[in-house]
């Protein structure tokens, strides 16, 4: 269930930060974000930053790589990941 | 331990192993670029040996960014043999240590009365001048917000420099206002932009960028490199042709298209920032200074396109020649007002394919896809200009129809391109 939340609020601020107006394409949880060419490095960096935000979590650049962002599955797992380390640590 | 290390020979082979197999890669992806080699001057028409060892053709020039017909106009190349002749070959200097001349000072104010700001620095390239303006003005209190579609240059710029970095949907003023607002905190806010974006050739806001930068208190950046010397009634630029000269904060543009396109580029702005960039950018501070010739030249350019606005006037006629000509023979362009008028084909393949078939007919042009644009948006980047006549015109549209009708793209629309050849 949280894993679920975790893509739906992915998916939606995908959706709005990078989908152009106008322009007709379904962001499912699977569909290539960065190798499929709907968000580039450049702009990654604010959905990097969201995240951080929403679950006071710190993704080290390391591994904000195109790979780990490459589909919101791939993001929610990296964010559940690092949110389970963090929590483990204190 | 370390016994799996490499030297000499061996390591330089698995070094050339390691490119070669990078290089086939590409070249098996259909992504390795190739020059074309001209043999001639920079021109509307130009002799072009391609494929490399094949005799060169003779061929309509539509992909250069020579849109004021200036490249080889016979006042600059006097202007930069006499500059050469009074002035030298190089200076061997970087700017600050013996590598800035009279011709220098004089073409950076004049510069500054063209674009109407405050204060000019001239650098090696455009290309330098983004490379160092952000990295020398701004630090981790502010922000940088850019459009998704500018130039790599600025990319680059942006990523050398420590400001928390963020960026808007294409043109979307909605968004940006909302990037503004996001970042209200930031010591400074910096809305970074194209005035001509080079691979759409559709046209910044400026006008709305500018309202938003007053209500919010934020600086202005365009690169203008696509507009200097013809956007605008006086070719000023893109803020010119958008009602707001002299209301950017920094301008950073080229010598190497429109301005006689040899090389050199510049930033231009408030007094204060522009000096700041030459006390701090590296670019400038690093490289060579403009060689006197180009110098020479660049001042010779602004002289003529001072005179008169024939030229611009030209471009402006003859863009709108080749739009409305594509646009009734049924290609599916970019709609604009710039002298970038991309033919959309959607699909790699297609956009290589047309572009070699052209290249047959006589017309020189480049099929641009992935990674240069978004993947499925594959297109004929064609550039017009003022020294285009319309017979190189009429030829050209002759030719786009044959290749057109042999590729059955004539009156389809992008659903019908995708349909027919994928994405």
């Amino acid at each position: 269930m949280e894993m679920d939340d975790l893509r739906r609020v992915v998916r939606e601020y995908v959706v709005k930060e990078y989908v152009e107006e106008g322009v007709e394409i379904d962001i499912t949880d699977t569909t290539p974000l960065i190798s499929g060419g709907i968000v580039d490095s450049f702009s990654m960096v604010s959905l990097k930053r969201f995240l951080e935000k929403k679950y006071a979590i710190k993704i080290p650049d390391a591994q904000a790589t195109p790979d780990a962002f490459d589909s919101v599955t791939r993001i929610a797992d990296l964010v559940a990941r690092i949110r389970s380390a963090t929590a483990q640590a204190s | 331990m370390a016994t799996d290390v490499l030297v000499g020979e061996e390591h330089l082979a698995k070094v050339r192993t390691y490119f070669r197999q990078e290089l086939d890669a590409a070249r098996s992806a259909g992504l390795l670029r190739e020059e074309r080699y001209i043999h001639s001057a920079q021109a509307a028409e130009i002799d072009v040996e391609f494929p490399s060892g094949a005799e060169p053709r003779h061929v309509v020039n539509l992909c250069s960014n020579n849109y004021l017909g200036l490249s080889s106009h016979p006042e600059v190349i006097a202007a930069a043999h006499a500059g050469l002749e009074t002035r030298g070959y190089g200076l061997s200097s970087v700017r600050f240590i013996c590598g800035t001349q009279d011709v220098h000072r004089e073409l950076e104010q004049r510069l500054t009365t063209f674009l109407g700001t405050e204060a000019t620095l001239l650098f090696p390239s455009c290309m330098d001048a983004n490379a160092g303006v952000f990295e020398a003005l701004f630090g981790e209190d502010d922000v940088l917000i850019a459009d998704r579609l500018v130039h790599a240059s600025i990319v680059d710029g942006m990523r050398l420099c420590k400001a928390m970095q963020d960026t808007f949907k294409h043109s979307d003023m909605a968004h940006l206002e909302e990037k503004l607002q996001e970042h209200a905190g930031r010591r400074f806010r910096v809305i970074v932009t194209d005035g001509v974006f080079s691979m759409d050739g559709d046209l910044a806001k400026l006008d709305e960028i500018v309202a938003l930068a007053d209500r919010y208190g934020a600086i202005v950046f365009v690169d203008d490199s696509h507009a200097t010397g013809f956007m605008g009634r006086t070719g000023r630029g893109t803020h010119e042709h958008k009602g707001v000269f002299g209301r950017i904060d920094l301008i950073t543009t080229t010598l190497g298209k429109a301005l006689g396109g040899a090389s050199g580029g510049c930033v231009s702005g408030r007094a204060e920032l522009v000096a700041m960039c030459r006390q701090r950018a590296r670019p400038y501070l690093f490289s060579n200074t403009v060689p006197p010739v180009i110098v020479a030249g660049a001042l010779k350019v602004l002289e003529l396109i001072g005179r008169t606005t024939e030229r611009r006037d030209t471009l402006e006629r003859n863009t709108a020649y080749w739009r409305r000509g594509l646009t009734e023979a049924g290609f599916d362009i970019k709609p604009g007002e710039s002298p970038i008028v991309p033919v959309m084909l959607y699909n790699a393949r297609l956009a290589q394919e047309v572009a070699r078939d052209l290249f047959a007919e006589g017309i020189y042009v480049v099929g641009f896809f992935f990674p240069v644009v978004p993947k499925g948006q594959a297109r004929i980047r064609t550039q017009l200009s003022a020294a285009h006549e319309i017979h190189h015109l009429d030829r050209a549209l002759a030719a786009f129809v044959a290749v057109g009708r042999k590729h059955g793209i004539l009156g389809k629309d992008k659903k019908a391109l995708l349909e027919m050849y994928g994405a």
